[in-house]
């Protein structure tokens, strides 16, 4: 649990736990993660009760275009690898290299935001919009919250880019961009999770 | 305390309180917010007990009824007692654990503000004039769009959501401080109960909040724009409401009662001046029921319709809940067994909890029974059981709490003889409210409706219920009294007033400083302090050596965080009205207001980011002018 502080000022193995503060910010922004699991658990539970009443509208087999989810999810799952190998360079105290892999995250966080949007325009085009059924509700409010937690995700990452820049990676700024990628992976998790009970099942009905 | 001569701006008068991050304080802002909320809950209590005093009063109408049942629940549990239970769990557990302070000192302010305005949201309702109205737990249809078309369950989902963020922030904040902030020694199997009870309920928070902010979230879609979640019309499911709402609604009792568990373990502990008995088996059986709480929801949904299978596997889950219940009530008793009991008020609270509680259990264990609970579903005999766990219960041990640490949080003792007064009105009176309550509904009065006809065997058990009623806001007043008188006296309360304190709350001065302990204490066994005065020491021996302190810098961002999302609340509820005036059109129906208010949020969040905080130190020759004072 603890990480080894070098008194001779060299970086530490673990910099995100090197201190009281980032101990603490590190394991309650995991607990943080046990709460938003549930959040998320509760609207996969919502979205299951919910999918096949369609009503009027469009059903999910005729909505989904797998190719384009498909990309969505590649970006998304590409933005995780970037994401480890900036804090990879966080741990050997590599600047440069971590801003450049966080920088890499933020666009492709963007990526995906930008296919995600184009894909609720296509359905709100072929009548699938939030007041349609109970499984248009279910769709935009689960897949919607995910998209929102996504750009939270890249404009916190953006920030912490410039603050880092500014202020330097030390034992103060370190944990900040730690947390921020565990965050990121969550985020990446739950896409995995939405992609097998959205879509796929959604295919096959 | 206060010191002023470091280089980090500090606050006096009201400014310190808006900006404080010491949990101390949030502590005493807990405690007064939680009390101004019980207080209109339990006036609401009292107006709905004087409408039930006869058959056919016309003292209320029934929608008025309907506003007071619910905004009376809601009011009491979100808002009442959970902020008195957040009171207490800041102001000792972080003294308990021998820490100097919680893990997130700005979150913990910002949980209080979040808290604070989401329930003065909820409660401007009455000002505004469409108050909640579909009961404490708002089912659908009855608080969809269709049956309830003023903004009554709008003050309802956006309040608790904003509340409901408070409260999670709290958990967290309170699970990582007693994972990470315990002091040498301060092993997890050598923690007091109420640390450890506060370390269950804070996991509970942390898996239940979520569950019901995301049911909010749905009503509110629903509500606000058109969703169709609980429209049956398009698909939707009104029992869908009632899982998500129950899944965090029975762990929010457990949530409530294991505080009351822990403040009893260390009060009869006290004063019956023996370490508790079975103190293992008191963890484990906490442990075991923070788990069964979430094994359990459909209980209240007997009635609903899922089958009997499913009806079978809830009641036995519930009745299961009775092994580790009935554990703690054992333990409880034997400890007080061959013990030299101290009758004080605090004791007299927590040893009149014990046989309420059981009685309450007792009833619960019938209700556990479905095909029981079909008979007694909806009727008094339910609002007797739940009054006696949450108020015979939960609230004799938070005024068992109270007078036990009033004197460390103020530095003053409660008037004993007063205290003890109180308690036999309270008792009392609580008995006589709700006792007769469950013959009522065994005689067949149904709950949540706003008169009856006479002649039914129900006109004198509601004569008598309102008496109790009375009797036990007399006693709260009569608590009121006593708060008052108190603070008048001197401020002279010693570290250990009680003279048999066992933890280590009880070997630093009352109040404390603000930095709790000049040196971290060394933990070398269980009852910490006890052990060591049995060893003939005055003091705990400490960690390390007398050094500098770091705090942590005040902060208004929280204090504006919380108005933000007030602010959002507003302007999101409002967005759709017409309120015959062009600019306020404007600024509501084009979500201005909305969009101000959470800007105003994200912007303390972007400051908070981007702003590092040094805190100050309190320096060593500081600490040892403080010991000469002191």
């Amino acid at each position: 649990m603890s990480a080894p502080v070098h008194a001779d000022g060299q970086w530490p193995h673990e910099p995100e736990k090197a201190t009281l503060e980032g101990r603490n910010k590190v394991l309650g922004f995991w607990l943080f993660l046990g709460g938003e699991a549930v959040l998320f658990g509760t609207l996969f539970a919502t979205f299951l009760a919910l999918r096949n009443s369609i009503g009027d509208g469009p059903a999910a087999s005729e909505l989904f275009k797998l190719p384009m989810i498909a990309a969505a999810t590649i970006i998304l799952l590409a933005s995780s690898l970037t994401s480890v190998f900036a804090v990879q360079a966080l741990h050997q105290n590599r600047v440069k290299s971590m801003i450049q892999w966080l920088i890499a995250t933020v666009v492709l966080g963007f990526a995906f935001l930008g296919l995600e949007i184009y894909e609720f325009v296509e359905y709100v085009h072929e009548g699938h919009t939030f007041t349609t059924s109970a499984f248009s509700t279910a769709f935009y409010t689960l897949v919607g919250f995910h998209g929102a937690h996504v750009l939270f995700g890249v404009v916190w990452i953006t920030i912490l880019i410039v603050q880092v820049q500014k202020k330097g990676l030390n034992l103060v700024t370190a944990p900040k961009v730690y947390v921020s990628a565990i965050y990121w992976h969550f985020i990446d998790v739950v896409w995995v999770f939405i992609f097998t009970v959205v879509y796929l099942m959604g295919k096959v009905g | 305390m206060a010191h002023t001569t470091h280089t980090v701006k500090r606050y006096s008068g009201l400014m310190d309180w808006l900006t404080t991050v010491d949990h101390k304080k949030i502590g005493v802002l807990y405690l007064i917010a939680g009390a101004f909320f019980f207080g209109i809950g339990g006036i609401e209590a009292i107006l709905i007990r004087i409408q039930l005093i006869k058959p056919q009063n016309t003292f209320l109408d029934a929608q008025t009824f309907n506003e007071l049942i619910t905004m009376h629940g809601t009011t009491m549990i979100f808002l009442g007692v959970m902020p008195i239970i957040f009171a207490l769990m800041n102001a000792i557990i972080p003294l308990q654990i021998g820490a100097r302070d919680v893990a997130f000192p700005f979150l913990n302010a910002l949980g209080f503000w979040t808290f604070f305005f989401g329930g003065l949201l909820l409660n401007l309702s009455w000002l505004i004039g469409s108050v909640p109205d579909a009961g404490w737990t708002s089912y659908v249809p009855l608080a969809s769009t269709t049956y309830s078309t003023h903004h009554g369950v709008d003050f309802y989902v956006l309040g608790l959501q904003i509340a409901g963020i408070g409260t999670l922030l709290g958990g967290i904040n309170f699970l990582a401080t007693i994972i990470n902030m315990r002091a040498p020694g301060m092993s997890f199997m050598r923690m007091p109960m109420f640390t450890w009870a506060s370390f269950i309920t804070s996991a509970l928070i942390l898996f239940a909040f979520p569950a019901v902010t995301v049911g909010l979230v749905l009503l509110m879609f629903d509500r606000l724009f058109g969703g169709n979640f609980f429209e049956v019309a398009n698909g939707g499911n009104p029992i869908l409401w009632q899982h998500i709402f129950w899944i965090f609604g029975h762990p929010e009792v457990y949530i409530l009662i294991l505080p009351a568990f822990g403040i009893i373990s260390d009060v009869v502990s006290t004063f019956s001046r023996k370490r508790l008995f079975g103190y293992s088996s008191m963890v484990f059986a906490t442990i075991l029921i923070g788990f069964l709480g979430f094994m359990v929801w459909a209980h209240h949904m007997f009635a609903t319709g899922l089958g009997p299978v499913a009806n079978a596997l809830f009641s036995i889950a519930t009745m299961l809940i009775a092994v580790p219940t009935g554990i703690k009530i054992f333990n409880w008793l034997f400890t007080m067994w061959g013990g030299s009991i101290k009758f004080t008020a605090a004791n007299l609270y927590a040893v009149g909890f014990i046989p309420t509680f059981v009685m309450g259990g007792v009833t619960g264990v019938m209700l556990a029974s479905a095909p029981a609970d079909f008979q007694f579903h909806d009727t008094y005999f339910v609002v007797a059981h739940f009054h006696y766990v949450i108020v015979g219960g939960l609230v004799l041990g938070l005024f068992a709490g109270l007078h036990y640490w009033w004197p460390k949080m103020f530095g003053r003792v409660l008037k004993e003889g007063l205290g003890k007064a109180t308690f036999w009105m309270f008792f009392i009176g609580f008995q006589l409210t709700f006792f007769v309550q469950h013959f009522l509904g065994l005689t067949g009065m149904p709950r949540r409706v706003f008169t009856y006809l006479p002649n039914q065997r129900f006109d004198l058990m509601n004569l008598i219920s309102t008496i109790g009623a009375i009797m036990m806001g007399i006693g709260v007043l009569m608590f009121l009294w006593n708060v008052l008188v108190t603070s008048l006296k001197p401020a002279n309360a010693s570290n250990d007033p009680w003279e048999d304190g066992r933890t280590l709350e009880w070997t630093i001065p009352s109040p404390p400083p603000e930095y709790n302990f000049k040196q971290t204490p060394l933990v070398r066994g269980y009852d910490a302090w006890w052990k060591e005065k049995m060893e003939g020491n005055t003091e705990m021996q400490p960690a390390e050596p007398v050094g500098s302190i770091h705090m942590p810098s005040p902060s208004i961002l929280p204090f504006f965080m919380g108005i933000g999302l007030f602010i959002a609340g507003f302007g999101f509820m409002f967005a759709k009205d017409d309120f015959n005036n062009a600019l306020l059109n404007g600024l509501f129906n084009n979500y201005v207001v909305a969009g101000v208010g959470l800007l105003i949020t994200l912007t303390c969040m972007f400051l908070r980011s981007v702003i590092d905080d040094p805190g100050y130190h309190i320096e060593k020759e500081e600490l040892e002018d403080k010991g000469v004072k002191a």
